[in-house]
């Protein structure tokens, strides 16, 4: 297998190199006849890389399921006993692997890139070449840096040193290849802008290409995110759900900067502007999601996330520098192609809420940015190192995302061009109201009724933030309501059907605004469930059989403690009665797994979710008489949050959907057509 | 001599920072407030990369020591200051969870600031620099047809998303 596996990565690097090579050569003679048949290889043989990367991706996994531990790779992150989706997982789960699967993702990409070249053949033979070049590097460093399939040194052993404790959950076997589905697939656009770039493509359907394909990139990035989070709340046992830790930042980092795009790219779709600020944010999205592989890989920056220090990341810090000087070159020699007209009617404009829009994603990507580099900054600087967590990142981040979501809730009321004031105020007048209503029932309503409520901000600033979360995301979800209605009322005026049906029609012809919506709305509820951990409560104790202790409104009872043991792992539990208000409601079992194969312990959290509150039992040990401590935390709103990305992804969804035709076009059509006449006499 | 107006408003400003004080510090003496405050704004050092409080993993070395000691300095009620400046000195630079406000660390909270305004008052400059771009002479001559009708058609579908 490992030399099945070496050989199909050899082939699939000839077949880059070729592609590029033979790609590039087509382009730089158009004229010659041959440069057509000569192109067409080029991309035939780009088609062919995928098949490959999948020839040795499976080499990888067969050798994982035939515990074939002559493998290094295989040795370091399989065992025997292993279940076997783990072992397929073992893929993706240590430094060559995931290289390999990244290379596979780029793969795949270019497979169906090349496949549907008829939409545009010189710019997907363009985008082609940069795809090509790309998969050149990643190959070459699965090949020569970190190969995948690199023999064990000494005598063969009996059995693996397991895979990390922390992976090994259901979660786990989805959320690396939906973040590597968003990482890699950030190169598909960056492929496109540089490519239209350097061709000095007229026109702009080049941004409607980029466009979808960043939204699809977008989507499953924000999928791996949600899932990480999930994973690091269901797993780590520590309660929350985002500790601002360098590899969860690499993350963030590009799906702001994509998100911003995904605002800008309107203003050149519809007003033709933006093009030079839209070229750089595409490539920021490409270079940042690098950026990110380079600080998980090259241990430039410590993280209990992060992958084995090795020498790769020089190979990173190269590829960097190489990507940010080719497309500084190719901006610098054709910048003049991206003028563009530029002019605003109105300073209160869709366009100018989308410049600043564009500034805060930009400011937090600064932000966070800076964040993670800051400890290596110091210590360059003043030879220290210093630690930059979370009470940074809530300071620094949580104003600038609130003010970000007054505009989500501004932007859909403002007109492109211009916006009066009067029909600003007549449109955002109620949905004020009633917001302000939703934060001051939230605020004096009696804690008794729900851990989210009570929120007086003048106990503590952090009450001050969630209720001015509370606040906004309810504006927000006004304004995206009223203008679901209000679109659906002109429909409903002029079919006749209901206002459901309205709406749904609405939806219909036009997919991408109203998709829009949606995910904005995904996006309230997310904030909902942030605002929710001002008031985390959290309590430890030792219990013995029949202790109590309480925490909220609930009375936990250890009924029993006691272990199982297994080919894989030995467990301890406690079974926890949950009583409400002298009422049994439920039995919970915290954990704690020892893995022998790593001989790694880990504590596995039993949760109850609930819409108001999760209920969160840790197993953190056990004391000198062998009794478990347990912690339990009370966390409100927890639940919003996941239900909030479902939204999101949804909307993502929807907002890919060819809209359905608009017969009211025709209408504007007809107008134009009268009205053309009379400008001419 | 101060107007009696002035002495009002004067005491209002007064009254409004006393307020905002007492907003922002109250609670600060609560010993189990402080010892949740000073413990998320400290880390474990036990390398799990955890703020103090929140680090739960099995068998740690470093956090039931450090959280006595945080515990047993909020109840001699050493100030916030003195608390974090032993836990420095013991455990080093890396345990305060954030950067401190003073020297090169102060860079990290200015930058971000510094960063915002710079951008803010740079889209308003663009803002109004596009704003004030002289509009281009409304086209008069022969009625509009064939392709120039086409791509207004196309324009105004772009343009008013109806």
């Amino acid at each position: 297998m490992a030399f099945l596996g070496n050989f199909a990565l050899l082939l699939a690097l000839a077949l880059s190199v070729y592609s590029f090579g033979a790609g590039l050569l087509a382009l730089l003679s158009p004229d010659d006849p041959k440069s057509q048949r000569l192109s067409e290889t080029a991309r035939r043989a780009g088609v062919v890389i995928f098949g490959g990367v999948l020839l040795a991706s499976l080499a990888l996994v067969i050798s994982a399921f035939r515990d074939d531990f002559s493998i290094a790779y295989i040795f370091h992150h399989s065992n025997r006993d292993l279940p076997l989706p783990y072992k397929f997982a073992t893929l993706w789960s240590g430094q060559e692997g995931s290289l390999l699967f990244w290379s596979l993702l780029l793969g795949g990409y270019g497979f169906v890139l090349r496949l549907r070249y008829k939409t545009d053949p010189r710019l997907f033979a363009y985008a082609s070449i940069v795809l090509a070049a790309v998969q050149i590097f990643f190959l070459a460093l699965v090949n020569f840096a970190a190969n995948p399939f690199g023999l064990l040194e000494g005598p063969l052993r009996p059995d693996g040193s397991g895979l990390n404790p922390l992976l090994q959950y259901p979660e786990m076997v989805i959320h690396p290849p939906m973040l590597y589905l968003g990482y890699v697939g950030f190169t598909v656009p960056f492929a496109f802008a540089l490519g239209a770039l350097i061709m000095k493509y007229p026109g702009e359907k080049w941004i409607h290409i980029t466009r979808r394909w960043t939204m699809v990139t977008w989507g499953f990035l924000t999928c791996g995110i949600f899932l990480g989070s999930h994973w690091a709340y269901s797993v780590l046992g520590w309660g929350g759900y985002w500790g601002w830790d360098p590899v969860e930042n690499a993350s963030l980092m590009p799906w702001l900067v994509g998100t911003a795009f995904l605002h800008s790219v309107m203003m050149q779709e519809k007003r033709g502007m933006l093009k030079v600020w839209n070229m750089w944010l595409v490539f920021a999205c490409f270079w940042l999601a690098i950026l990110g592989t380079f600080l998980t890989r090259s241990g430039i920056i410590s993280s209990v996330h992060a992958f084995a220090q090795s020498s790769i990341g020089d190979w990173f810090a190269w590829f960097l520098g190489i990507t940010f000087a080719v497309f500084v070159f190719f901006f610098l020699k054709n910048k003049e192609h991206l003028r563009s007209e530029n002019k605003l009617e109105g300073m209160i404009s869709r366009e100018s809420s989308f410049l600043f829009n564009n500034l805060l994603f930009l400011l937090l990507t600064l932000d966070v940015l800076w964040g993670t580099w800051f400890p290596k900054i110091s210590e360059l600087v003043q030879g220290n190192k210093v630690t930059v967590g979370a009470p940074f990142y809530n300071r620094v981040a949580i104003p600038v995302a609130l003010v970000l979501l007054l505009l989500t809730a501004l932007g859909p009321l403002l007109a492109w061009r211009k916006t009066s004031f009067e029909s600003l105020k007549r449109n955002f007048t109620w949905p004020t109201v009633a917001a302000a209503v939703v934060a001051l029932f939230v605020m004096f309503t009696p804690a008794s009724w729900g851990s989210i409520f009570g929120l007086r901000p003048w106990h503590d600033v952090s009450y001050f933030y969630s209720l001015m979360t509370i606040f906004l995301s309810a504006l927000v979800a006004f304004t995206v309501a009223s203008e679901f209605y209000r679109g659906g009322r002109v429909i409903s005026e002029k079919s006749g059907q209901g206002m459901f049906a309205s709406m749904v029609q609405l939806t219909h012809r036009n997919t991408r605004r109203y998709g829009g919506y949606v995910v904005h709305f995904g996006v309230v509820l997310v904030m909902i469930g942030f605002s929710g951990s001002a008031l985390n409560q959290d309590k430890e104790a030792e219990l013995g059989y029949g202790d109590h202790m309480q925490i909220g409104s609930y009375d936990l009872v250890c009924r029993s403690y006691t272990q199982d043991d297994n080919a894989n792992q030995e467990t301890e539990w406690a079974l926890m009665d949950v009583y409400q208000n002298g009422k049994l409601l439920r039995t919970m079992t915290p954990q704690r797994i020892f893995y022998k194969a790593s001989q790694q312990a880990s504590t596995k959290p039993d949760i109850d979710q609930g819409f108001k509150e999760d209920l969160y039992l840790v197993y953190e040990g056990q004391n000198d008489k062998g009794q478990p401590v347990i912690k339990a935390h009370l966390n409100p709103m927890v639940i919003w949050i996941w239900i909030g990305a479902w939204v999101m992804i949804i909307g993502t969804g929807l907002a890919l959907v060819e809209p359905a035709p608009a017969p009211v076009t025709v209408r504007v059509a007809k107008m134009i057509e009268q009205a053309a006449p009379v400008a001419g006499d | 001599m101060m107007s009696k107006s002035n002495s009002s408003v004067r005491r209002a400003v007064q009254c409004a920072l006393l307020s905002l004080a007492i907003f922002l510090f109250s609670g600060a003496s609560d010993p189990s407030t402080r010892f949740k405050e000073i413990g998320h704004q400290l880390m474990c050092i036990c390398s799990c990369g955890q703020i103090l409080l929140e680090c739960n993993h099995v068998g740690c070395p470093a956090s039931d020591g450090m959280r006595n000691e945080l515990l047993a300095a909020v109840t001699r009620g050493d100030s916030d200051s003195l608390v974090q400046q032993a836990f420095v000195q013991k455990y080093g630079p890396t345990v305060l969870a954030a950067p401190t406000n003073r020297g090169f660390d102060r860079t990290a909270w200015i930058f971000p600031f510094v960063a915002f305004a710079v951008g803010f008052v740079a889209v308003v400059l663009v803002v109004r620099a596009w704003k004030n771009r002289p509009t281009a002479a409304a086209a008069g001559g022969p009625p509009v047809a064939g392709a120039d009708l086409d791509r207004f058609r196309r324009q105004a579908d772009q343009e008013t998303e109806l």
